[in-house]
Order: structure tokens, then sequence, then C-alpha cells
């Protein structure tokens, strides 16, 4: 049973915990596949997104996700707002409470700034992304995803492909996959490998070839493109000779492995199109899942509320 | 304080008759279908639908509808909501829709069945077979067809269990005294 009202991380979450997320998605996803796809365990409650960097797919998620649960959505927009006339984090976040707000989803560059608004806020923080460290969705999803498909954790190889370092989506997942009892590989150029990495309990190649040899799932990651500029990677085209996921270099991998991605892609550079566009990619149904775990974490956090 | 108050027996008899109470009242089954209340309707559903034919012949549709999401009681229960499948496998519009649970109590779930049953189309109508009525309504909610009236103090609990799940069929009455 959840046991916090706020959504900050994986990290923060026990596998139990994890897996009622995930059996409660499940029932949502049935209410997706409706005629009528709305429910009413949300009305008279208010969701906010409050997002400090762009977004398209993971605050549209989130606007259908409490919509569909009959609550109200409003999107607070940072680039027309006083933040931009210098109000500090906390006030702006005080502001939207003081409107009767039931929920925050925020995204923001720093890492922390969701833990430390769940500190002062009496209404639920939802982690949509904070900097480097945690993405949770994005990791519920993923999960939520390779159960549909693969059934059980437990001795499954999953391959997280790209740039470890500026990535809270590989964050998230090694966290996530470690909780449950799978095994995950790391493949990266050394320059985009956090150092003390293998703390967290994972194996990390520099070869993808060697890397995604009999795995069952590969996640590749999207090369932030602009947080290339400090010379990383000699060219992009060099990465995708070497990291690019291939229909040739996907036969290593077992016949039956998924082929997954966050989004937005950028084809050419860390996936091919035949690839994302192929037999083993579910790389769509990700989205459509994010709708269906978005849905429960909503309801399952307002059940915490008293 | 526990109780059995009803045994295997007492339960097929009641069963039974609902059986025939159904199709005295619809006048045959030709468009009926039930639909069980998670959980604890469900199997009682099949069974209910299983007595029909046994009488009437022909095949009863059967569906499950879990009312979680439809609770009026979200922020104030204590133990958190643990969401159920939904299986209604067939069209339910201008068909004869009979509801059936296990104990009918305040009344609230039933509320809760109707508006989750109405997003999945319009019934022609919608009736309601319990197995237990043991009073106590909040609601203005009937049952259609009931199994037993079982007066209760507002603190009791009533314990269903039919052996297709817990291998005995009994209904138990517990209270505080």
């Amino acid at each position: 049973m959840i046991k916090s009202k706020h959504l900050l991380g994986i990290k923060e979450l026990t596998s139990e915990e994890i897996y009622h997320i995930l059996d409660t998605a499940a029932g949502f996803r049935d209410v997706l596949h409706r005629d009528i796809k709305k429910v009413p365990p949300l009305r008279g409650k208010t969701v906010v997104s409050l997002f400090f960097e762009p977004s398209t797919r993971t605050k549209t998620s989130f606007a259908l996700a409490a919509k569909r649960l009959s609550a109200d959505f409003v999107n607070f927009s940072v680039s027309t707002s006083s933040v931009l006339k210098g109000e500090t984090i906390k006030d702006t976040a005080l502001t939207i409470q003081a409107l009767g707000a039931d929920f925050v989803v925020i995204r923001h560059p720093s890492a922390g700034v969701p833990h430390f608004l769940s500190n002062i806020l009496d209404m639920s923080v939802i982690n949509a992304g904070d900097g480097a460290n945690e993405h949770p969705t994005q990791a519920l999803l993923d999960l939520f995803t390779i159960q549909t498909h693969k059934k059980n954790f437990q001795g499954l190889t999953v391959a997280i492909i790209g740039d470890i370092a500026h990535s809270r989506v590989a964050k998230s997942n090694i966290y996530a996959l470690t909780k449950l009892g799978a095994k995950v590989r790391l493949i990266c150029p050394p320059t985009l490998m956090p150092a003390e990495i293998g703390k967290l309990g994972v194996d990390v190649f520099h070869s993808i070839d060697d890397g995604i040899k009999k795995a069952d799932v590969i996640m590749t990651l999207r090369l932030q493109l602009e947080r290339q500029s400090k010379g990383f990677l000699p060219s992009l085209e060099e990465y995708f000779k070497l990291y690019g996921l291939t229909s040739e270099r996907l036969k290593l991998a077992k016949s039956d492995a998924l082929v997954m991605h966050p989004g937005p892609m950028n084809r050419g550079v860390e996936i091919e199109s035949a690839v994302a566009d192929g037999p083993q990619s579910v790389i769509l149904e990700q989205v459509t899942n994010g709708l269906a775990v978005r849905m429960a974490v909503l309801y399952l956090l307002a059940g915490v509320r008293k | 304080m526990s109780k059995e108050i009803l045994d295997s027996d007492d339960i097929n008899r009641a069963i039974r008759r609902m059986a025939h109470e159904i199709i005295e009242k619809n006048k045959g089954v030709s468009n009926l279908c039930l639909v069980g209340i998670q959980k604890g309707g469900v199997t009682l559903a099949e069974r209910l639908a299983s007595q029909i034919e046994a009488i009437e012949g022909g095949k009863i549709q059967v569906g499950k509808l879990d009312i979680t999401l439809y609770r009026d009681d979200l922020n104030t229960k204590v133990e958190q909501p643990v969401v159920k499948r939904t299986e209604i496998p067939y069209a339910i519009d201008d068909k004869t829709v009979i509801l059936v649970d296990d104990v009918l109590f305040t009344g609230r779930s039933i509320r809760a069945a109707m508006d989750a049953l109405i997003d999945f189309g319009r019934p022609a109508y919608i009736q309601l077979a319990v197995l237990i009525d043991r009073g106590h309504r909040e609601l203005p909610i009937r049952a259609d067809y009931a199994g037993k009236n079982i007066p209760t103090s507002f603190n009791d609990r009533i314990e269903v269990t039919l052996k297709e799940d817990n291998n005995k069929d009994k209904v138990v009455l517990i209270s505080d005294k």
C-alpha cells in the first residue's frame, strides 16, 4: 500500500508499492479501452502542472490522465508567469496551493526541487522529472510495458543504451528494475557514464554488441542534443556508428526482445528507423501505458491524503 | 461472537427460488443478462446464471463489474482501494441487466454500480438480486430479489463464502457482543 501522498522518486518506493501501482494501472488500462473513457473518482479535485523545462508528452499525458479521472487540470505556464518577474519557486508553489489545487505535477532542471516542495506543501507533489535525478512515472510506465510482455521481472536482463549521465529516465529505471529483481546493463561511451554508477548494482558496458547480447529488453535513451555542446562526443554520426540500435545489432539480443524508447526519438542518432518501427518495438505502447500509469498514480495518491 | 446463519442447503434453496422469481418476473430469459459486483457478487452471479439455465435452458450472459472508481468514500476509507477487473463482454443496451451482490447494506455500492453500469450503455431495466438483505439503507434502494432478510445491528458484519472461492458454502453473522 502507498504510504506517502507524494511521488518523488522510485528510490523512495518499496517493491510492494511499485507492484500496487502496476496492478492499479492494469485496471485503468481497461478504462481506456471503453467507449466512455472517463471515470469519476477525482471529481472536484484539481491538478496543476508546473513545468520549468519544455515537455509535450509528459504534460499532455498527465493532463489526459487527470481529465479521465474527472479532475480539473490547469497548466501553470512558467514562461508567461511571475516566475519571470523574480518570484521564488516556493512562493509560486504556495500560490498554487492557495488557489485550491490538490496535486502539483512538477518538472524542474534542478535535482531535488520536488523533495524540497514536498516539505512545505500540504498538496501532493508529483515529480515529472528533476534534473538528472529521477522521472518516476516514466520508469513506472516502462515497468508496466515490460510486465505486459514478460510477466516476471526476476531474472530479466534489461540493457539501457545512451546518455546515462544526463538521464533521469535511466536513473529511475535502474532503481525500479533492480528493486524488482531484474539485471540491468548500462551501455554508453565512457564520457557519458557517471563514475560511481557501479554502486547501484548494475553492469557497465562500453561496447553495444557485448551489452545487448541475449538481452530481454533494450531501452534506448534519447541523446540529449542540447547537452552535447561540451565535447562529450566527437559527432552524432560516430555515436550512431558505435551506439545506435540497428537491425543488425538487434539480432544479438533474444529473438523476442522488446525495443523501448521514452521519446522523443532522434531517428538515425540513437535508433534506426527500421528498429523504431519494427515488430519488436513497443514505443507507442509505452505512450498509451503512460496514461494508465499516471491515472493510477493520481488515484492512489488521492487515497492517501487523509 | 459469530454464528452461521445459512448453510449450503439454505444457500442453494435461496438461489433456486431467486432464479424462479427472475424468470417469472421477466417472463422468460430472452433479454436477460447478469452482472456480478466485485467481488462478492461475481461467483453468486455465475451460480444464479447456471440455475436459471438449468430451469429455462439456453445460455445467460454473465459479466463482472468493479465499482471501486465509482465509490464515494475514497477520502474517508482507512484501507486503500484496489482496482479490480470489469468484464462485460457484451452490449447491455436495451437489455434487462440484473445486478448481483452478496449483501445489501447501506445501498451505496449499488448506487456506485448503477453509475458504473450506465457508463457501459443504456439498459432497458436494471434489477437487483442479493443473497442477504441486512437492512440499514442510507439511500432509496431496494432489492428486487432477496435470498434472505436478516435483521442486524449496524456494527455487525455478514460474511458470505461460496465453495467456488473458499471450498464451503456458508453465511456467517459476526457481532461484537
